[in-house]
């Protein structure tokens, strides 16, 4: 609908990715992927999280340097040290998160760093008539004498990418630019991306929003653990095509056998319409012995969930119970009355990674570990080494820094922890993010085995096999909101991947 | 995307630590060494060079000399382990030495110490409820604090010196002898070693290095955040107050001046970092405190001892501190 294919043979490709791989560490983030952009021509990238969009899309911002592989630019070979050599290549990034100077004007954001001064001064309205041509040739609609930190987010983007046009970058790559905006909000960005289109720039679309993705491009790329599945036509995909291509990537760990619940088994853990920041009116329930998983997009409050049940944030409304009493004040009081949470990034929220393994373990439980306040070192080490064999942590020994340990076993030891404090439920945020494929296996084996003890489990994950192979049942959280409940038959990837992909705004003006 | 980001660095991080991790633990020894060997060096140099300094009046000069400094600097390292600063030391110091002489003329000893200790401990808690519930930056709430401290002594005394030469009970908290050794010296040794025993082996210790080593991993491991840095507060403007007590007992005189209010925040400060605590909060220990705070002293007393000018010392301890701020941003890149 924007681009025109025949016009844009005639020229090379603008940007043009020959076998390009990247790794970070073990994980194969890219591997041979090549690609072909058109010149004027919105062309989006989708895969599951993971599958490495951002990664090729920060290849080109050179925001990345790809391990092999050529990158082309108009037909000729170049290589991007730094954003700011993609710059001067014309290559500008609009992030999900705009950066602007909120006391500034949108006119002095648009052009920091270039502005028309003289004599060490801002000419202002130099400044203010070259803001204003620039916003005309490409339609937008923004007062320049607007301050930044009032705008919307959607606003912000129009003055990043404002940005990016006055610095004449001519390709514009989007990472999941709609994923912060609202209905209205994401209608504008389209719209202006469609403007961007049409005044001749090119841009890399990526987005979790395969509606949006039809809609806008032209063009379809499908990736699938780092490999590409294939490009496409947009005229020729459907929302259910490109979730086709997203799946049936084969097992890469196999998982422990699912053990039922007892059918008496009661409730530990019951959450009722809680609202809090990124979470609306959420209910669940989560019995003894039952993994419950709760899937979704990055963003679609499944996080926010689980730190509003521990007390992480704070609820507005609705509450969560476990054992008749009151959850969310405090993480403290949370795992005092039995609640543990893994949380999703173990290097910002777990672990102290100064610290030894031994230290980190025995943190959430001191209390019970120390006599007259000084702690009772041979207790700890016991206690610890009891945790510490069962999530079966290798490397380094218990005096060794918790950051010499590999990913994995850093995981293990907030298992380890967590085992510690003897809890009756366990929230699970990402537990295998990041962790080799061994790891991985044995997490879910400590998983399995804990519900097998009779605690409630609520995984939260982001990839989709994890979460089939070890819940009993899915709730799928979309905007805030859970919007499916999935148990047996039902358990597909397909039926999740629709559930947590359905149009935002549509489902809203249904709800 | 986000989230896939993440990914990316966690692998990243694993994939560094596999590496490189033997070369990192090379960087923790330099870093426990860095103090030692050239505090060991220093003293052997001042051994052999001059006759005066290895006897047993000068090393216990020294020592009853740094009594205050070395409580203060070391409830300090707490304060800094837990990723805080406290730069209003000198002016409680200054507080408690005006409040324990003037109660000492009118009162029994023992009610002039507790004020004096008392009145160091009130500071210390405003100092961690404004830094804890206001959220305000330690180093301004603290660099606050210390004018508005440093204020009210001197205006309590206005610009008097009290003498207390004729409270001999008052002295005697520091001028008696035991063992062989100055009771200045073990009041100075107890609450020292009940500090360092603190951080290093009871529970509030624990939760001080994961407070100061990542903040938001320890509150959701169920550590009181709040709590525990207030108490670090708590705690260094005690140990001010009681510095301010043991000094005003020793010279049986007390007076609010600038002068201590100055240097004895930036004195303490550099024992502790030339000991090898982190700035960064974290990492640390009160050993190492007590060994930079005495380095220092072994370089002031060196320079008298051999009739070298004093201002040389300011330009030596300049530069040790360059040194060592260097070597922890070093060791931490080498961690990274």
């Amino acid at each position: 609908m924007v681009s025109e294919p025949g016009v844009a043979a005639e020229r090379a490709a603008h940007v043009e990715l020959v076998r390009v791989s990247k790794r970070f560490g073990r994980a194969r983030a890219l591997d041979g992927v090549s690609l072909s952009v058109a010149h004027g021509s919105i062309h989006a990238l989708v895969g599951e999280n993971g599958a490495g969009k951002s990664t090729l899309g920060k290849i080109v911002a050179g925001e990345y340097i790809a391990d092999e592989g050529e990158l082309l630019l108009n037909g000729t070979p170049v290589s991007l040290h730094s954003p700011r050599a993609a710059l001067e290549y014309g290559i500008a990034t609009i992030a999900q998160e705009p950066s602007i100077v909120p006391h500034l004007s949108v006119a002095e954001n648009v052009l920091l760093g270039a502005e028309p001064s003289g004599g060490g001064f801002v000419r202002r309205r130099a400044l203010a008539r070259s803001y204003d041509a620039l916003a005309e040739s490409v339609g937008f609609d923004l007062p320049g004498s607007l301050l930044a930190g009032r705008l919307r987010i959607a606003e912000q983007q129009q003055v990043e990418i404002l940005r990016a046009l006055s610095r004449d970058a001519q390709l514009i790559i989007m990472d999941e630019p709609s994923a912060a905006l609202t209905g209205p909000d994401s209608a504008k960005l389209h719209r202006v991306i469609r403007q961007l289109a049409d005044g001749g720039k090119t841009v890399l679309l990526i987005s979790h929003f395969l509606r949006e993705v039809l809609d806008l491009a032209a063009k379809v790329t499908v990736l699938r653990d780092g490999r590409l599945i294939a490009t496409s036509d947009t005229s020729g995909a459907t929302e259910a095509s490109l979730v086709e291509a997203m799946l049936g990537r084969p097992l890469t760990a196999a998982f422990p056998r699912k053990q039922p619940p007892r059918a008496d088994a009661p409730v530990v853990l019951s959450v009722r319409s809680l609202t809090a920041p990124g979470v609306v009116d959420a209910s669940l329930d989560v019995r003894a012995g039952e993994v419950v998983g709760l899937a979704g997009l990055v963003g679609a409050g499944r996080t926010e969930l689980a730190r509003a049940i521990f007390g992480t944030s704070r609820a507005t409304a609705g509450e969560a119970v476990h054992e008749g009493r009151r959850l969310g004040h405090s993480p403290r009081r949370s795992l005092r009355a039995g609640v543990a949470m893994i949380p999703e990034s173990r290097t910002d929220e777990g672990l102290i990674m100064m610290r030894s393994v031994l230290e980190n373990v025995s943190l959430a439980r001191l209390g019970s570990l120390c006599r007259a306040g000084l702690v009772r070192r041979g207790a700890e080490r016991e206690a610890a080494g009891r945790v510490l064999a069962r999530c079966d942590v290798r490397g380094g020994g218990r005096a060794a820094a918790v950051r010499t340990l590999s990913g994995g076993n850093q995981q293990k030891v907030l298992f380890a922890r967590t085992l510690l404090c003897e809890p009756s439920v366990v929230l699970a945020d990402e537990p295998t993010r990041g962790v080799d494929v061994g790891a991985k296996r044995a997490i879910y084996d400590l998983l399995a085995a804990l519900a097998g003890e009779g605690l409630g489990v609520l995984l939260i994950s982001s990839e989709l096999e994890e979460i089939i192979g070890l819940s009993h049942r899915v709730l799928v959280m979309r905007g805030g909101r859970i919007v499916a409940e999935l148990t047996g038959d039902e358990l597909t990837e397909r039926a999740i991947l629709t559930a947590a992909f359905a149009d935002t705004q549509h489902v809203e003006t249904v709800a | 995307m986000s989230r896939e980001t993440g990914h990316d660095t966690h692998g990243q991080l694993a994939a560094r630590a596999a590496l490189s991790g033997w070369r990192r633990v090379d960087a923790d020894r330099v870093r426990s060494l860095g103090i030692l060997l050239p505090f060991i060096a220093l003293f052997i140099t001042l051994s052999v060079t001059s006759s005066a300094f290895l006897t047993k009046v000068n090393l216990l000069d020294i020592l009853e000399q740094q009594s205050g400094t070395l409580i203060v600097a070391a409830a300090g390292t707490l304060v800094l382990v837990a990723g805080g600063l406290d730069l209003s030391v000198g002016a409680v110091y200054s507080l408690a030495t005006v409040t324990s002489g003037h109660f000492a003329q009118s009162t029994p000893a023992w009610v002039a110490i507790v004020l004096g200790i008392g009145v160091g401990s009130l500071v210390g808690l405003a100092n961690g409820l404004v830094v804890t519930v206001l959220r305000i930056n330690a180093l301004i709430t603290t660099l606050a604090m210390s004018f508005v401290v440093g204020g009210i002594a001197a205006l309590a005394t206005g610009g008097n010196i009290i003498t207390l030469f004729n409270k001999p009970g008052f002295g005697a908290l520091t001028q008696t002898e035991f063992i062989g050794v100055k009771t200045s010296i073990w009041v100075m040794l107890i609450p020292v070693l009940g500090l360092a025993l603190l951080l290093s082996r009871a529970k509030a210790g624990r939760y001080i290095y994961a407070v100061g080593g990542n903040a938001r991993a320890a509150r959701l491991a169920g550590v009181r955040v709040d709590a525990t840095r207030t108490m670090t507060f708590v705690l260094s403007g005690t140990a001010a107050g009681l510095a301010g007590v043991i000094d005003t007992s020793r010279v049986l005189s007390a007076s609010a001046s600038t002068q201590d209010t100055n240097t004895l925040a930036f004195t303490v400060l550099a024992g502790i970092v030339v000991g090898g605590t982190s700035i960064l909060g974290g990492d640390g220990a009160v050993w190492r405190t007590i060994v930079g705070i005495l380095f220092i002293a072994l370089i002031g007393n060196g320079y008298i001892l051999l009739g070298l000018n004093v201002l040389y010392q300011q330009i030596t301890l300049g530069v040790l501190l360059i040194v060592a701020v260097s070597l922890d941003v070093w060791t931490r890149r080498r961690r990274e």
